[in-house]
């Protein structure tokens, strides 16, 4: 097992390494292999994102990290060594509950915001109550202290009137809001590594840039690693350095964004690269995700519009215009 | 608020009104009336009375005067907080009720403590660790439990409180502090007889208690806020008590209300049974006997504390869930 580790030791440039993992489910139907060999590396101060369609493991992938998978969910295989700033990297997986660094882990080295705003906050503590909390839990300040930290990192995301949205609760709150009061949740205790699993998915389209415009802002300037889950090859394309494609509880491909979009190697990567409009070669018919790789559920950067074939493609306005529709 | 509340107590007066008819009109449907038991009897011992002297008995009951009449001056006294006189127990009804609703309180504060002392770790436990053993040992006995009628409790508890500790188990009190003053003794008389009831009408909330707290707690557990919250590093207990508990526990908070009139009406067979000195046997044998006053005392007090019950289960349950506070 040490052996094992030294050969596999941390890259220094790294702040994540998955290597095999492997998650089982136990149902009444039997054992679901949920994810299988999963191996992929995040590089430190940038922006990895996992895409793949529905039911490929990008989640629960989320939830080992996190040390979240409960019952009837177990991990069988594999390592996740971390590398926090400022202290020795370790086995995530190896940590025994009792081991103070399975606290610290969570939400303060490493913390999540979740797809569903709407049911990620308690709906009988307020606003300012679950943000300051996340403080409390890792910081010997006083409930005072937490709290003003909480404020300034809820104005940070775009919170105003402080005094009294903080002592709101979250049902008073729009879907974008909560988002927002989330990500503050999540960033207030500046942890290395943020993991957004499909942050936006839940939310109105023009909710949906604001918030990738707020979490690629915060990025910048709290220099923090994010792990970004998503459905949307359009917003890989605008946000993501690397890119881990997913499909069926395995790794497909790894690499930069420029790597995997312009020379994609396995045919679903083709499928999907294929499928956005500004990578294609010009004047060559785009294919649909559908097309390629079959039916999946992978959504679009802009609405499907139908052609003259019967198959559908997504185009942003400019490039309608460009084709004469209308 | 203030407001909301003097509208509800406001809006529960004509509803009061128009009960306190029914039940006086009821507590009258029956053939005959408090004279007429006794009458019964002593003719029976050969006493003959005249009808002259059985119209006296019956005009200083006012039994002779119309019932309209009779509604008012029994409704205007009760308003004014002077419920009758109870011919059965020859005291005046305040004084009957006052006493015995004082030990109805007592058991029925201390069951409910007791049921939630044994329901909610049992409940939580099993959730937590649903499907393990002891999840189904605590449902099997729960079931048991459940299944079991007070009463038929009562009299094992007393069997076998008989036959091991050879102490007989009726009542509040042991004999000789029966009619004794209060002092420390006698309270501590009084503490070692109130287990039993406790323990025995607690008993009869705990299983439904339990499942309840069971299913409510496993709907939640896996709720996205809980998974948030430990997320966000929150340690194993305080999640499970702030999170999914506290909102599981909700339903809970709102069933303090209908406490109320259950101190009138609770447990009247358990309380028979165990020879308790609380309101349900009186409520009982003043029905039986028509002792209009005592009957029709209890029974508006039993429509007031529902009413005052639901409005204080409302309050709770605004006050424990924000989200009914802000409707
Ligand atoms: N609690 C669970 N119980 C049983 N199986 C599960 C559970 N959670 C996940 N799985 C299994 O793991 C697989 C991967 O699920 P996961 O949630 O990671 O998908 P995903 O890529 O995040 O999909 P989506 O894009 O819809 O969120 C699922 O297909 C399912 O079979
Ligand atoms: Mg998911």
């Amino acid at each position: 097992m040490s052996e094992l580790k030294s050969q596999d030791a941390i890259e220094s440039d790294n702040i994540l390494q998955v290597r095999n993992l492997a998650v089982e489910f136990h149902t009444e139907t039997g054992r679901t292999k949920a994810l299988q060999g999963v191996s992929f590396d995040v590089p430190r101060g940038q922006v990895t994102a996992i895409i793949g369609e529905s039911g490929s493991g990008k989640s629960v992938t989320a939830s080992a990290i996190m040390r979240l998978i409960q019952p009837p969910g177990r991990v069988t295989a594999g390592s996740i060594d971390f590398a926090p700033s400022g202290s020795e990297p370790y086995d995530v997986l190896a940590l025994v509950d009792k081991d103070s660094r399975l606290e610290q882990l969570r939400g303060d080295h490493i913390s999540m915001v979740f797809q569903e705003p709407m049911t990620a906050l308690a709906p009988v503590y307020t606003v300012g109550n679950q943000v300051a909390e996340a403080i409390l839990c890792h910081r010997e300040v006083s409930k005072k202290v937490a709290w003003d930290e909480a404020a300034n990192m809820l104005q940070r995301v775009g919170i105003d009137d402080l005094q009294r949205r903080m002592q709101q609760y979250p049902f008073e709150f729009s879907g974008g809001m909560r988002q927002r009061v989330v990500i503050a949740m999540a960033l207030v205790c500046q942890p290395d590594l943020l993991i957004c699993d499909e942050p936006t998915t839940a939310l109105d389209v023009t909710i949906q840039a604001e918030i990738l415009t707020l979490i690629r802002q915060l990025k910048g300037e709290l220099n923090n690693s994010v792990l970004f889950i998503t459905h949307d090859i359009g917003v890989v394309a605008q946000l993501a350095d690397h890119v881990v494609v997913m499909q069926g509880g395995r790794v497909l491909e790894a690499g930069t964004v420029r790597q995997v979009l312009k020379q994609p190697m396995h045919p679903y990567s083709k499928g999907l690269m294929a499928a956005i409009p500004g990578l294609a070669p010009k004047g060559q018919r785009l294919a649909t995700v559908a097309s390629v790789v079959g039916a999946t559920d992978i959504t679009t950067a802009y609405p499907l519009t139908r052609l003259a074939d019967g198959r559908q493609i997504s185009l942003s306005p400019s490039q309608l215009k460009a084709f004469g529709h209308e | 608020m203030k407001t909301y509340i003097a509208k509800r107590l406001l809006g529960a007066i004509p509803t009061l009104i128009f009960i306190s008819m029914i039940v006086f009109v009821v507590i009258q449907l029956p053939p005959g009336d408090i004279v007429t038991s006794p009458l019964d009897r002593m003719q029976s011992q050969g006493v003959e009375l005249s009808s002259e002297a059985i119209q006296n008995l019956r005009a200083q009951y006012n039994l002779d005067q119309p019932l309209p009449l009779q509604y008012l001056s029994w409704i205007t006294n009760f308003v004014t907080g002077d419920m009758g006189y109870s011919y059965l127990f020859n005291r005046p009804v305040n004084e009957l009720v006052g006493e015995r609703i004082g030990y109805t309180l007592l058991i029925t504060l201390s069951a409910l403590l007791f049921t939630w002392a044994v329901a909610i770790p049992a409940g939580v436990y099993s959730a937590v660790r649903q499907y393990s053993l002891g999840d189904y040992a605590l449902t099997t006995v729960m079931l048991v439990g459940l299944a079991t009628p007070s009463f038929l409790l009562a009299l094992i508890v007393m069997y076998f409180g008989y036959e091991w500790f050879g102490i007989s188990i009726g009542g509040l009190f042991s004999p000789e502090y029966r009619d004794a003053p209060w002092s420390l003794a006698r309270a501590g008389d009084f503490l070692s007889h109130l287990w039993i009831p406790m323990v025995v009408v607690g008993l009869g909330g705990t299983a439904s208690t339990m499942r309840i707290l069971r299913a409510n707690l496993l709907d939640e557990l896996n709720k996205p806020y809980v998974i948030t919250a430990r997320a966000k590093g929150v340690k194993p207990l305080k999640l499970l008590v702030k999170y999914p508990l506290r909102i599981a526990i909700n339903p809970f908070i709102s069933t303090i209300g209908f406490l109320l009139p259950t101190l009138i009406s609770g447990e009247a067979i358990v309380s028979i049974v165990l020879n308790l000195p609380t309101t349900g046997p009186a409520l009982v044998q003043a029905l039986i006997n028509q002792d209009m006053y005592l009957a029709g005392s209890f029974l508006m007090l039993l429509t007031i504390l529902t009413i005052v019950g639901m409005l204080i289960s409302d309050l709770l349950l605004a006050w424990a869930d924000p989200r009914i506070r802000y409707e």
